[in-house]
């Protein structure tokens, strides 16, 4: 399998859903 | 206005600090988003205008321009006293404003050492600026792509992080 990384537009998705995960999670510890 | 009043002088460092922060991120975001992708359209005798004269310059103001966003992001941070607490992800003090910019801080910290340690000395091999075997220079250059491209992905994060810091919390 293709590292995902390659991909510019898997990047941004990787990058908006790392923001997702990180704004969930400032949520639930607050 | 005193310039020399602790608040102007934690001002001036957090302005020094956006503007090396734009150049870094903005030639990250120059590599990944307009380079990279158009070299296999760039006819091969043409590749060296990129790859001895531009890449060579966007990189050196890249990396320094990373080293000067985390000396100006410290010291920021030092002189609105949240430096430890931020390091510490707010867990010290339970605030989500020092666990928000705690988390981009270290963001940047992980972006700066993939620059300098991994991208960097890597780009040095793939561009020809030290020498290497022809067979180690794709290597480094895909090595070197994939950190850039990490950091492109923690970069969103981490600028979500600086900016709800500073706006939301």
């Amino acid at each position: 399998m293709k590292n995902p990384l390659e991909s510019l537009s898997k990047t941004v998705l990787i990058g908006i859903l790392l923001t997702i995960v990180m704004i969930v999670l400032l949520n639930l510890i607050y | 206005m005193d310039f020399f009043e602790p608040t102007y002088i934690a001002f001036f460092s957090r302005w020094l600090h956006v503007l090396s922060g734009v150049m870094w991120i903005g030639l990250l975001w120059y590599f990944n988003f307009v380079q990279i992708p158009s070299m296999p359209n760039i006819p091969d005798k043409e590749k060296p205008a990129i790859s001895k004269v531009i890449a060579p310059t966007a990189l050196f103001w890249f990396r320094w321009a990373a080293l000067a966003t985390i000396i100006t992001g410290l010291s920021t941070a030092h002189l609105n006293g949240y430096l430890v607490n931020a390091l510490t992800l707010g867990i010290i003090d339970a605030s989500q404003k020092d666990t928000a910019i705690g988390i981009g801080m270290w963001l940047g910290i992980i972006m700066a050492y993939n620059v300098w340690m991994i991208i960097w000395p890597n780009q040095k091999i793939a561009l020809g600026i030290i020498s290497a075997n022809d067979d180690q220079k794709p290597i480094a250059a895909r090595k070197a792509m994939l950190f850039s491209r990490t950091n492109t992905a923690l970069s969103i994060p981490m600028l979500y992080a600086m900016v709800s810091a500073q706006n939301l919390y």
